[in-house]
């Protein structure tokens, strides 16, 4: 049993194991285990896309903070030219559950900011697990404000559980951070372009998401609150996480179904987790293709349209 | 005839008068303090308790009723009705967990928005109603709050909203989550037309109302000791896994931490917000009607359950 996997995908890595394990013993000795590799390799991908092609909208919302799933910096790395990071509100402190700074999209200077998680223990404390502060908030809309001045389109990749539930946080208005990027983030005369790469945790990705073009990775989820804490309200019981996941349409395909977001990156068969590279030039390609329509348009005309998209947002009947 | 009977005059003796000949619903208790209250005199002390100053929760058009001036009222969006686009199911149906609200309360959702005047001048007012659904924001919340800024642009007026939330609404999921945006997006206009938004903190108003509308104002008055917050105090002791200070998000912690203009009693709260505005707009603050406080008001102490 590996932790760092989730239940329906350990089939899939002992086979794994098995096909790395006939390798070594292949490398070992002089018999060829080829074909056998071949084989088992090809049973496993026949595995995977089974196990793939019926996930439940419970599993989803696993992978969509799977322990091995990318983070913003991740992608980062893979995706742009080289990121000169930025920190600090200039009130408080430096929040590093979310990151920002500078960076080049094919030679296109970007302002990119995302939560960050944190991979080992001593990371995801540093990082608090992906939870913002009120100063994360407050160093993200420095950095947007920024953009705007030097007419430097945004990017922001969305992972978190949600804003931080903390006595501090509280002390240091959460709540008036979040709503304050909200009402600032609708007026910016900068493209604004957001992409959810794992977890879409409520007023705490949403503080991050008033955006142009809403994107979501095909594994990813965006909630108005976790699955879990749905159940434990509604149901009265935690346990029921895999109902409330199903009842309040987080997946991507769901939520595009609703005409909540502008599109799904797609992820390798698998997951993002099973290759980093593939799933960045993905989003790469999006970035660069929503980046050129959206440049082209008048700073005027960017913030009416959205406007006009966040105004469309809701469903309701007038008798 | 009991001892007791005996001993009342005559004049004031009269025959039936037994458990039940009291209409129900003639007093009631205050929330805090737990003294029983003659309702009509409750109601005219603006439903805070005489005793102990407690601010009891009140429904969004008693709270417009009570803030805006007699007559000359027009609602708005009354006729935006809820729509289930995910038919969402938990132990119960949304859709019947609606209409049972609809049916509790006399609403149809837990907006009030009126256009009216406050002591003459005009303005727009809307209320949250905390009795409809925890005073959830959804699609039909999200959307009456945008025509209230819409028509406070139009007529160049001030907006004022009484927020009473527990957040937004679990089953509309992430259409509700965005009203967080469509709201705040909206007070942005009203902000670059330079027309003045007061929000008015009531209790309890937390999670996504709080980080959106309700901490957008120019001006932000707390009701005293409202709870207002964005996460609920048990998720906070479970994720610190400490007890809570005394007093934690109330109204005097807000205002101690610098989130709010001031703590204004119910009952002075039209004249405080007609004088801020008068101010904000360059006006004449016109002469302070009388109000109908009470000055006297029964209060009955000791009434045994079930009388």
């Amino acid at each position: 049993m590996n932790i760092n996997y989730l239940d329906f995908e350990q089939p899939i890595v002992d086979l794994e194991e098995k096909i790395e394990e006939l390798r070594r013993v292949g490398d070992d000795n002089e018999i060829n285990l080829q074909k056998e590799i071949e084989r088992l390799q090809e049973k496993c991908k026949g595995l995977t896309e089974t196990v793939f092609s019926k996930l439940s909208d419970w599993q989803i919302s696993q992978l969509s903070r799977h322990p091995l799933r990318p983070y913003s910096l991740d992608y980062i790395e893979q995706i742009f030219d080289g990121f000169v990071e930025l920190h600090g509100d200039r009130h408080f402190s430096d929040d590093e559950a979310i990151v920002g700074g500078l960076t080049r999209l094919d030679g296109q200077p970007v302002m990119l900011i995302g939560h960050q998680k944190g991979r080992d223990t001593k990371e995801k404390i540093k990082r608090n697990f992906g939870m913002p502060r009120p100063e994360g908030y407050r160093k993200a809309l420095r950095l947007m404000k920024m953009a705007e001045r030097f007419n430097v389109p945004i990017v922001t990749f969305i992972d978190t559980p949600g804003a931080y539930p903390g006595v501090g946080a509280e002390e240091r208005g959460q709540s008036e951070a979040i709503a304050r990027n909200l009402l600032e983030m609708s007026t910016l005369k900068t493209p604004i372009i957001s992409l959810v790469i794992g977890e879409g945790g409520s007023g705490g990705a949403l503080a991050l998401g008033v955006c142009d073009r809403l994107y979501l990775l095909k594994y990813s989820t965006y909630s108005v609150i976790s699955p879990e804490g749905c159940a434990s309200i509604l149901w009265k019981s935690a346990e029921k996480a895999s109902q409330a996941a199903e009842a309040m349409a987080i997946t991507s395909t769901k939520l595009l179904a609703n005409g909540l977001i502008d599109g799904v990156v797609d992820e390798p068969l698998g997951g993002a987790h099973r290759n980093v590279e593939q799933t960045a030039q993905g989003i790469k390609s999006v970035l660069l293709q929503q980046l050129s329509e959206l440049k082209s348009k008048p700073a005027e005309t960017l913030v009416s349209e959205r406007y006009k998209k966040l105004m469309r947002y809701g469903q309701f009947e007038e008798s | 005839m009991s001892w007791f009977e005996n001993l009342i005059p005559d004049r004031i003796r009269i025959d039936g008068l037994t458990k039940g000949s009291v209409p129900e619903g003639l007093w009631c208790k205050c929330d805090s303090c737990q003294s029983v209250l003659y309702k009509t005199d409750l109601e005219k002390n603006f439903s805070v308790c005489p005793k102990c100053e407690h601010h009891q929760r009140l429904t969004g058009r008693a709270r417009l009723n009570m803030f805006l001036d007699e007559g000359d009222r027009v609602e708005i969006g009354v006729n935006l009705k809820s729509k289930d686009p995910l038919k969402f199911k938990d132990s119960k149906k949304y859709k019947d967990r609606h209409a049972a609200a609809v049916k509790a309360t006399g609403e149809n959702d837990a907006l009030i928005v009126m256009k009216g005047k406050l002591m003459e001048a005009d303005i727009v007012a809307a209320a949250f109603d905390f009795s409809f659904m925890g005073g959830s924001m959804g699609s039909v919340v999200g959307e009456r709050f945008v025509r209230a800024v819409n028509e406070s642009l139009e007529a160049n007026v001030p907006l004022i909203c009484f927020s009473a939330s527990g957040g937004a609404r679990m089953q509309e999921s992430l259409f509700s989550l965005f009203q967080m945006a469509k709201t705040s997006a909206a007070l942005a206009k009203l902000a670059e037309k330079k027309i003045p938004f007061i929000s008015v903190l009531t209790d309890p108003t937390m999670g996504g109302v709080s980080a959106s509308l309700a901490m957008l104002g120019d001006i932000h008055i707390a009701e005293p000791n409202a709870l207002v917050g964005f996460a609920g105090q048990r998720v906070i002791e479970q994720t610190v896994s400490e007890k809570l200070p005394e007093g934690f998000q109330r109204s005097e912690f807000l205002l101690e931490h610098g989130a709010i203009d001031m703590i204004v009693d119910r009952r002075e709260l039209r004249e405080k917000i007609a004088s801020i505005l008068s101010m904000l707009t360059h006006s004449e603050m016109k002469p302070i009607a009388e109000e109908s406080v009470s000055e006297d008001i029964p209060v009955a102490d000791v009434i045994e359950d079930g009388q």
